[in-house]
C-alpha cells in the first residue's frame, strides 16, 4: 500500500528532486520544481501527522531489510511535528522567496542553489525520520553541507566568514556526535535506536557510554546553538540571504534538539543512573543563561537580523528549559515551543525579506519610518513579534502558558524559573519595542516616503504565516496534541 | 435573539463597525455616521441583555477551546453587565464628542483613531462579559495594545516617550504579575471560571493568599494602585476623547472591574475576610487615594489633575472591594458607574476648553465661565460628583462605600473617605471659583465662545446623566445586588 511508503517518501521526494533541479537551465523552473517538491513533502508530513495520532508509531524498513539489521525509519508524534515544521518552513520560504532570492543569487547559480535547498530539506527530513543513529549522522552531514551552500549562496561577502565559522563548529559538532555513537556501537553492537535502548542495559562497563553521553550531548548542543556554543549562529543568520535565514532559523536548531532529546530519553536516561543530572545540573543552567544573556544582547543589538538571531538563542533556551524539567508538561512546553517559535521567527524573517526588497541596510536606524513606507510587511512582522513575546491570542502564549505551568510544579526552584520566563518575555517586549518605535515613530530618513510594498505573492505568504500565529494561538489543537504525545513517548522510554 | 448569540454579537459588532469605518475612510461624514451607528447598535445590544441578568439568568456563550480545559468563554453576570452597559452608553456620547474635537482641532489620522476606538470597545465588552480569567486576560491585553497607538496618536517625541511608559507599565505588570497569578490560580483551583463565592476557598491560605492577591492587584496595572499608577498621567498626552472614554471609563474601569471581579468571583469575599494576609489591600488603596489627591492638589495642568483624581477615585473602588463586605462590593460596582459618568464629563469639559480657547492650565481659566457657560456648568456637575455631593452620582456610591466601611467597622476606610472628600473639594472648588467668579486677567487673543456643537451636546448629556443617576439609581443598585443573589 502506498501509504506505508510515506516515511520513505518524506525523504526521497526532496532528495530525488535535488539533482533534477541542478539539471534545469533557468532559475524560474528550478524554483518551481523546488517549491513543488517542498509542497509535496509538506503534504506527506501532514499525512504522517494524521497517521501518528493516538501514540501510533510508523516504522519503515528501508529495502525491506528488517531492523535492527537494516535501516529503520520511524515516525513518532515528535518526528511528525518536526517534519511539519521543516517542510512547512521550506514551502513557505520558497513560495514567498523567489523575488528575494533572485536579488541575492546570480542567474547562473540559481539551479544549483535550489538543488542545495532540496538537499538541505531532504537531509533535515532524514534526520527526524531516521531511527538509526548512523543514518542520522549521514543526513546531518547532507543537510549541513547543503546549508553551508545556501548561506554562502548570496552576494554578501560577510556571509563567507560567517559560514566558515559555522562550517568549523558544525563539523566539530558532527564529529563529536560520530565519536559518541562510535563508542555506543562499540559497546552495544547496534546502531538502531530502538535496539540500542534494549541492549544498553546489558552493557557491563558504563565508562565508554558515559563518554559517549558527553560527546553526543556537546556535539548536538553545539549544532542546536545552545548557549554558550551559539557563537556561530548570529552572523550566520545575519548575512545569509534573507529567505535562507527564514528557512534555517525556523528549523535547523530544532532538529538538533530533537536528536538530543531522543538520545537522552531513549538511550541514556533509562540505562544510566543519575543521568537526569545532565538536565538539572547542566542544561537547565545553560538554558537560563541563554534566556537572560541572549535577550540582553538582543536589546542592545543594532542590526535587525542579528537582533532576531540573539532572540533565537534565547528561545532555544526556552525550549531546553522546558525539556530540562523532565515532566510531561515541561516537555510538552519545550516541544510545542519548537513549533510556535518556528512559526513566529520564520514569519519575522520572511517579513524582514519583504522589508529588504526596499531598504538596503537592516540596521534599526535605517528602518526609521518603515511602518509608513511598507505598512503591510511591517504589520505582519509586528503580529509575529507579539507571538514571540507571548501575548495571549498568539501561538507564543500557548508555549508560555505551558512553560510557566511546568515551572510552577518545581516548588521553590520553579518560582525562580517562572521569574526567568517572565523576565524573558519582558525583555522580548523591550527588543520588539525598539523595532516598533523605529518603524512607526521615527521619520523616514530620505525623501522617499511613498508606500511601495514587496511583491503581492510575498505579502500574501507572509500574511498567511502571520495569521497562522493567531490561528495556532486560538486553536492550538494540532501542535499541542502532537507535542503532548511526543512528551508521553519520550517519558514512556524512561519508565 | 437568545442570550448567547447576543453576547457574541456585542463583541463582534464594534469590529464590524471598524471594518465599516475603514471602508468609509474617504468620506468623513459617512465614516462618523458608521461610528455613531455602531456605538448606538452596541449600546442597544448590550442593554437588551440587562433585563435577563436582572431577572437572575446568566447568559453564556463559548467561542472556542484554547487548551484542554480552557476555553474562550463569556458569561454575563451583574458586575460585567453594569460595566458593559456604562461603557457602551458612553461610547455614543464620546463618538459625538470626538467629531467636534477631532475636527475642531484638525487632528491627523482620524480614520485610524475611530478604528482603534472601536477595537478598544470590543475588547472592553469582551472583558466585561468574560466568563473566565483566561478570556479576561486575552482581551485585557488586546485593550492595552489597541489603545497604545491612540495614546501615541500625535507621534511627536514627547508623546512617544509617554506612550512608552503607558505600554511598558501595562504590559510589564500584566505579563510579569497577572499571568503568573492566573497560572497559579489554575494550578491550585483546577479551573479559571468566575464562580459566585470564588474558586479558591480552602485552596490557598495565610501568606500565600496575601501574595496571590498582591500579584492580582499590582498585576492589574489598569487599576492604577500605587506604585503602578504612573501610566495614567502619562496617557494624558492622548487626544481628549481618548482620555475621556478610555482613561476615565473603559481602560481604567476595566482595571478596577478586574480587581472587584477577582475578589468576588475568584477568591470570594468570605475567604479574603478570614485572611489577615489580605488586609494590606485596604491600606494600599487608602494610601493611593490620599496620596494621589495630594498630588492632584499641586497640578496646574487640567488633564493631569484629572488623571491624578482618577488614580484616587480608582483606589476608592479598590478600597471598597477590599472591605470584603457585600454592601461594599455593591458600592464598588456603583462607583465604577458613578465615577465614569462624572469623570467623562470633566474630560469633555477640559477638551472643550482646549478646543475653544486652547487653554490647558488651570491658572489660565480666570473668568472662563462667562464665555463658556455650558462647558463650565457641566464641569461643575462633574466636580460635585467627584467630591461626592448630592445631587450627583458620586454621592450614591460614596454612601454605599461608607455604609460598607461602617459595617466592617473599618475606621481607616472611613477616615480615608473623609480625607479624600476634603481633598477633592480642595482641588475642585478653587477651579470653580476661578472660572465663575474671578474676572478675566486679560482678554484672550481670540474672542471665543463655546466649543463646537457636538462637544456641547456630548458634555451636556453626560452631565445630565450624572445628575440623573442620583435620582434614578435604583435599577443599578438592584443589578449590583444581583452579584450576591445566590449568596443571600
Amino acid at each position: 500500500m502506498w501509504r506505508a511508503q510515506l516515511p520513505a517518501l518524506a525523504i526521497a521526494v526532496p532528495l530525488a528532486a535535488a539533482p533534477l533541479a541542478a539539471l534545469l537551465r533557468t532559475g524560474l523552473t528550478a524554483w518551481a520544481l523546488a517549491t513543488a517538491a517542498s509542497a509535496a513533502s509538506f503534504t506527506i508530513a501532514l499525512m504522517l501527522a494524521g497517521g501518528v495520532s493516538g501514540l501510533n508509531e510508523l516504522s519503515y524498513d528501508v529495502g525491506s531489510w528488517p531492523a535492527p539489521y537494516g535501516i529503520e525509519l520511524r515516525i513518532t508524534s515528535f518526528s511528525a511535528l518536526l517534519l511539519l515544521i521543516i517542510t512547512g518552513a521550506s514551502s513557505v520560504a520558497l513560495l514567498a522567496g523567489r523575488q528575494s532570492l533572485d536579488a541575492a543569487v546570480a542567474p547562473a547559480r540559481r539551479p544549483s542553489f535550489y538543488a542545495a535547498w532540496l538537499l538541505a530539506l531532504g537531509g533535515l527530513a532524514g534526520i527526524v525520520a531516521s531511527g538509526d543513529a548512523f543514518n542520522i549522522f549521514v543526513f546531518m552531514e547532507v543537510s549541513s553541507l547543503a546549508t553551508y551552500i545556501l548561506i554562502a549562496g548570496g552576494s554578501d561577502p560577510r556571509a563567507l566568514t560567517a559560514v566558515f565559522k559555522y562550517l568549523i563548529m558544525g563539523t566539530i559538532g558532527a564529529t563529536f556526535y560520530l565519536i559518541g555513537i562510535g563508542l555506543i556501537y562499540m559497546m552495544t553492537g547496534t546502531l538502531n535506536l530502538t535496539d540500542m535502548e534494549a541492549r544498553i542495559h546489558d552493557v557491563a562497563d558504563l565508562k565508554p557510554i558515559l563518554a559517549a553521553v558527553g560527546f553526543v550531548t556537546v556535539g548536538l548542543v553545539l549544532k542546536a546553538g545552545v548557549f554558550p556554543l551559539h557563537v556561530w549562529l548570529p552572523n550566520t543568520y545575519a548575512w545569509s540571504p534573507h529567505i535562507v535565514t527564514a528557512f534555517v532559523a525556523a528549523c535547523s536548531t530544532k532538529v538538533s534538539l530533537y536528536v538530543l532529546l531522543r538520545f537522552d530519553f531513549m538511550v541514556f536516561q533509562g540505562s544510566l543512573a543519575d543521568h537526569h543530572v545532565q538536565f538539572s545540573g547542566f542544561l537547565m543552567p545553560l538554558a537560563v543563561l541563554a534566556i537572560l544573556i541572549a535577550s540582553g544582547v538582543a536589546i542592545a543589538e543594532g542590526n535587525l537580523k542579528r537582533l532576531l538571531a540573539y532572540s533565537s538563542v534565547a528561545q532555544v533556551g526556552c525550549v531546553v528549559l522546558g525539556a530540562s524539567l523532565m515532566t510531561a508538561t515541561g516537555l510538552t512546553a519545550g516541544i510545542v515551543h519548537m513549533f510556535n517559535h518556528a512559526l513566529a521567527k520564520g514569519t519575522m524573517f520572511l517579513a524582514v525579506a519583504c522589508l529588504a526588497t526596499r531598504v538596503t541596510s537592516l540596521r534599526l536606524e535605517n528602518l526609521a519610518g518603515i511602518g509608513r513606507r511598507m505598512p503591510w510587511s511591517t504589520a505582519a512582522f509586528m503580529l509575529a513579534a507579539l507571538s514571540l513575546i507571548g501575548i495571549p491570542g498568539t501561538a507564543g502564549f500557548i508555549s508560555k502558558w505551558y512553560l510557566i505551568t511546568a515551572a510552577f510544579d518545581e516548588g521553590a526552584l520553579g518560582v525562580a524559573l517562572v521569574a526567568v520566563i517572565l523576565v524573558s518575555s519582558l525583555m522580548a517586549v523591550a527588543y520588539v519595542w525598539r523595532i516598533a518605535e523605529a518603524a512607526y515613530f521615527r521619520a523616514p530618513p530620505g525623501p522617499d516616503t511613498a508606500i511601495r510594498e514587496a511583491s503581492p505573492l510575498m505579502l500574501v505568504v507572509v500574511w498567511a504565516a502571520a495569521l497562522a500565529n493567531v490561528w495556532f494561538g486560538l486553536l492550538p489543537g494540532l501542535p499541542l496534541s502532537l507535542s503532548g504525545e511526543a512528551a508521553m513517548t519520550l517519558l514512556g522510554h524512561v519508565q | 435573539m437568545t442570550g448567547d448569540v447576543t453576547i457574541l454579537v456585542a463583541v463582534a459588532l464594534p469590529l464590524i463597525g471598524a471594518v465599516g469605518i475603514a471602508l468609509a475612510r474617504a468620506w468623513p461624514n459617512l465614516r462618523e455616521t458608521v461610528s455613531i451607528a455602531t456605538a448606538a447598535g452596541l449600546a442597544g445590544v448590550v442593554w437588551s441583555l440587562l433585563p435577563d441578568v436582572m431577572a437572575g439568568t446568566r447568559p453564556a456563550a463559548e467561542l472556542l477551546t484554547l487548551m484542554p480545559g480552557l476555553a474562550i468563554h463569556f458569561r454575563v453576570e451583574p458586575l460585567g453587565a453594569l460595566f458593559a452597559a456604562l461603557a457602551s452608553l458612553l461610547w455614543i456620547f464620546n463618538t459625538i464628542y470626538s467629531i467636534g474635537y477631532m475636527r475642531g482641532n484638525r487632528e491627523k489620522h482620524q480614520t485610524r483613531f475611530y478604528i482603534l476606538f472601536a477595537v478598544a470597545l470590543s475588547a472592553t465588552i469582551a472583558i466585561a462579559f468574560a466568563g473566565n480569567l483566561i478570556t479576561l486576560f486575552l482581551f485585557y491585553e488586546v485593550l492595552t495594545l489597541s489603545t497604545y497607538p491612540l495614546v501615541a496618536h500625535r507621534g511627536d517625541a514627547k508623546t512617544v516617550a509617554s506612550a512608552r511608559v503607558y505600554l511598558g507599565l501595562l504590559l510589564a505588570t500584566s505579563i510579569g504579575l497577572l499571568l503568573p497569578a492566573i497560572v497559579w490560580t489554575y494550578r491550585t483551583a483546577g479551573t479559571l471560571d468566575f464562580t459566585p463565592g470564588g474558586i479558591l476557598d480552602g485552596k490557598v491560605n495565610g501568606l500565600a493568599a496575601g501574595l496571590l492577591l498582591a500579584l492580582y492587584m499590582f498585576g492589574t496595572g489598569k487599576a492604577a494602585l500605587m506604585p503602578v499608577h504612573r501610566w495614567l498621567p502619562a496617557a494624558m498626552v492622548a487626544p481628549t476623547p481618548v482620555s475621556a472614554l478610555l482613561h476615565a471609563v473603559a481602560v481604567v474601569k476595566a482595571g478596577v472591574f478586574v480587581v472587584t471581579k477577582v475578589i468576588v468571583y475568584v477568591f470570594g469575599i468570605d475567604l479574603l475576610r478570614a485572611q489577615a494576609s489580605a488586609d494590606w489591600l485596604l491600606y494600599a488603596a487608602g494610601f493611593t487615594t490620599v496620596a494621589a489627591s495630594i498630588v492632584a492638589l499641586r497640578q496646574d495642568n487640567l488633564k493631569r489633575l484629572l488623571a491624578y483624581s482618577t488614580v484616587a477615585q480608582l483606589s476608592y473602588v479598590t478600597l471598597a472591594a477590599a472591605l470584603f463586605r457585600p454592601v461594599a462590593e455593591v458600592g464598588a460596582a456603583l462607583h465604577i458607574a458613578a465615577h465614569g459618568l462624572g469623570k467623562i464629563t470633566l474630560f469633555f469639559a477640559a477638551g472643550s476648553i482646549y478646543t475653544a480657547a486652547k487653554k490647558t492650565e488651570i491658572s489660565q481659566l480666570d473668568g472662563i465661565g462667562r464665555r463658556m457657560p455650558w462647558t463650565l456648568a457641566a464641569f461643575s456637575v462633574g466636580a460635585l460628583a467627584m467630591i461626592g455631593l448630592p445631587p450627583t452620582a458620586g454621592f450614591v456610591s460614596k454612601w454605599q462605600i461608607l455604609m460598607g466601611s461602617l459595617q466592617a467597622d473599618q475606621h481607616f476606610a472611613v477616615l480615608v473617605i473623609i480625607a479624600s472628600t476634603a481633598l477633592n473639594a480642595a482641588y475642585f472648588v478653587p477651579i470653580l471659583y476661578r472660572a465663575w467668579f474671578r474676572p478675566e486677567s486679560a482678554a484672550p487673543p481670540v474672542d471665543h465662545g463655546e466649543a463646537p456643537l457636538p462637544i456641547i451636546i456630548a458634555l451636556t448629556a453626560t452631565a445630565l446623566l450624572t445628575l440623573a443617576f442620583f435620582f434614578v439609581h435604583q435599577p443599578a443598585l438592584e443589578l449590583a445586588w444581583q452579584i450576591f443573589a445566590t449568596v443571600k
